[in-house]
């Protein structure tokens, strides 16, 4: 498989991923040989019904999680100056006892960059997520759409090869999604990192991905991959997306891949087994 | 006025008329010639002490020593405490080591470990401060290893994606994370680093309330006696004031 449509060289290369765990002495395939290239620069959403092992892949590539088999590669020449990945997490994940700006500045601050260097590093990024004014801040004093956008901060804010992101904005309520949605994409215009996106929102894929990976039911493969770059191109537009008649017939195709999937999926009943 | 505001009024009346009332009733079984008054004294006789005591002097020295063997003793078990129960509640190995050494010997009653105290450190002040630190030490240990494994897992999951340091995991995010659980640990402590000093004053100092609660029963000045219990109540309830004005700085986060 090839990142088709894509002019981007080679960024992610998964092959043959497995992941099974052991549950009362039964053993589960989370994973069943996931192999993909992700292009630099590429925005990739992966859709799938739940437990279809979609945030394990995440974590993998993370390094959060182990693999049991097969190779993940993040392709380029690293340097101890900039980390590989770095993944914005579904909970609120920002420190309650950090003022917005040290929790931005987070990962700046574990690579050893001096307090007033990865203070003036993060500030136009804390502009740029509309946190401005909110530096010193502590959480508890923000609503919840705030508290993604420092997680957000924090990410892009430590500029990593690849952005990780597992369903950032599904706590959130439709309206601040809608906006930060809109939002992620101006930020990700400055500097088109390659974006792993796990979405249980198959709107969310077509609106933010240059291409949506519809995974199958656990154990969790590849199903299918829909280019949305060709049909939108970039920049784009949260609203101008949503009200273009090419986006019907994308979300019924999705809908068509993944709606068998979701019928096949262990019920929570078995997930939990 | 809002709703159950005319309660808070009573039970804050009831909070500072209860104590009254027993000390008007002790008052009065004093005069009474109900009660002993050579064992128990009368309210006025006490206060009447206590203002003496306070215009010599007498009661400052006590106070200070007493304050001053808490503090240091206070200072270096929380600070031994916190880096134990951070070591313990991040690492395995440190966990694997220390934690049945603390659990076992945690029960002794650390007043019992004075003999031994005083050969480590000497009939001196160190010994006081010893056996604060001694007493402390196991509260923090406990409430700071309990509060780490309290901290919720996606923080020590940012931590790791963002190649948080080992130092830097403690100072940025276990610390922080348990700060509750520590302050609760030192609460407690305080509390108990009074009963422990009052204690230990009585068998083995020259100076400090629990000296001077003790020497005063031997000689039979009962005031002066009482006067020392009253100091201990009033240390508990300063301290108690101090740790939650020390709260409040320390965790904004946890405010309502």
């Amino acid at each position: 498989m090839t990142a088709a449509g894509l002019d981007g060289a080679l960024k992610v290369r998964l092959r043959d991923l497995h992941r099974s765990f052991v549950l009362h002495g039964r053993t589960f395939d989370a994973l069943d040989g996931v192999s993909l290239d992700i292009a630099a620069g590429e925005f990739l959403a992966i859709v799938g019904p739940s437990g279809c092992g979609k945030t394990t892949m995440l974590r993998i590539v993370a390094g959060l999680e182990t693999h049991s088999h097969g190779t993940v590669e993040v392709v380029g020449v690293h340097s101890s100056a900039r980390p590989i990945n770095s993944m914005v997490f579904q909970q609120e994940s920002i420190f309650p006892w950090m003022t917005v700006r040290d929790n931005a500045a987070f990962g700046l601050k574990a690579r050893g960059i001096g307090k007033r260097q990865r203070y003036a590093l993060v500030q136009p990024i804390l502009e740029l997520a509309g946190l401005a004014g909110f530096e010193h801040a502590l959480p508890h004093q923000l609503s919840g759409g705030m508290k993604q956008r420092v997680a957000l901060a924090r990410a892009f804010a430590n500029d990593p090869e690849i952005l990780l992101m597992d369903e950032p904005f599904a706590a959130l309520d439709e309206q601040t999604k809608l906006i930060l949605q809109g939002e992620l994409l101006r930020i990700w215009e400055t500097s088109r990192k390659t974006v792993l996106y796990v979405t249980h929102s198959i709107d969310e894929a077509i609106t933010l991905a240059d291409r949506v990976l519809v995974m199958s039911a656990r154990p969790g493969r590849v199903k299918e991959l829909i280019d949305i770059t060709g049909i939108f191109s970039r920049p784009r537009d949260v609203g101008a997306v949503k009200s273009n008649p090419r986006y019907g017939e994308l979300f019924a195709r999705i809908w068509g891949e993944l709606r068998n999937e979701v019928a096949n999926a262990p019920t929570p009943a078995e997930r939990a087994a | 006025m809002k709703p159950g505001g005319a309660n808070v009024v009573v039970n804050r009346l009831i909070s500072v008329g209860t104590p009254l009332l027993l000390l008007v009733a002790w008052e009065l079984a004093a005069r009474a010639h109900a009660i002993d008054t050579r064992f128990f004294s009368s309210p006025t006789r006490i206060f009447a002490q206590f203002w003496l005591m306070l215009a010599d002097g007498e009661l400052l020295y006590h106070t200070l020593a007493t304050v001053t063997r808490i503090l240091i003793g206070f200072v270096i078990g929380t600070t031994i405490g916190i880096v134990l129960g951070l070591a313990i509640g991040l690492i395995p190995t440190v966990a694997a080591a220390l934690e049945p050494l603390v659990d076992a010997t945690f029960p002794i009653p650390k007043v019992g470990l004075l003999p031994l105290v005083i050969i480590l450190f000497g009939i001196g002040e160190a010994s006081k401060y010893a056996i604060i630190a001694i007493s402390v030490v196991y509260l923090v240990i406990i409430n700071t290893a309990a509060g780490v494994r309290q901290i919720e897992r996606i923080y020590l999951d940012v931590g790791r994606n963002y190649h948080a340091g080992r130092l830097m995991m403690f100072t940025d995010v276990a610390l922080p994370g348990a700060l509750p659980s520590i302050v609760i640990g030192m609460k407690v402590s305080m509390g108990v680093s009074l009963i422990v000093i009052v204690t230990a004053e009585s068998l083995a100092a020259k100076s400090g309330i629990g000296f001077l609660i003790w020497t005063s029963w031997q000689v039979f000045e009962v005031e002066k006696m009482y006067v020392g219990l009253l100091m201990t109540a009033i240390l508990g309830f300063a301290s108690s004031v101090m740790l939650d004005w020390a709260e409040r700085r320390l965790i904004p986060w946890k405010q309502p």
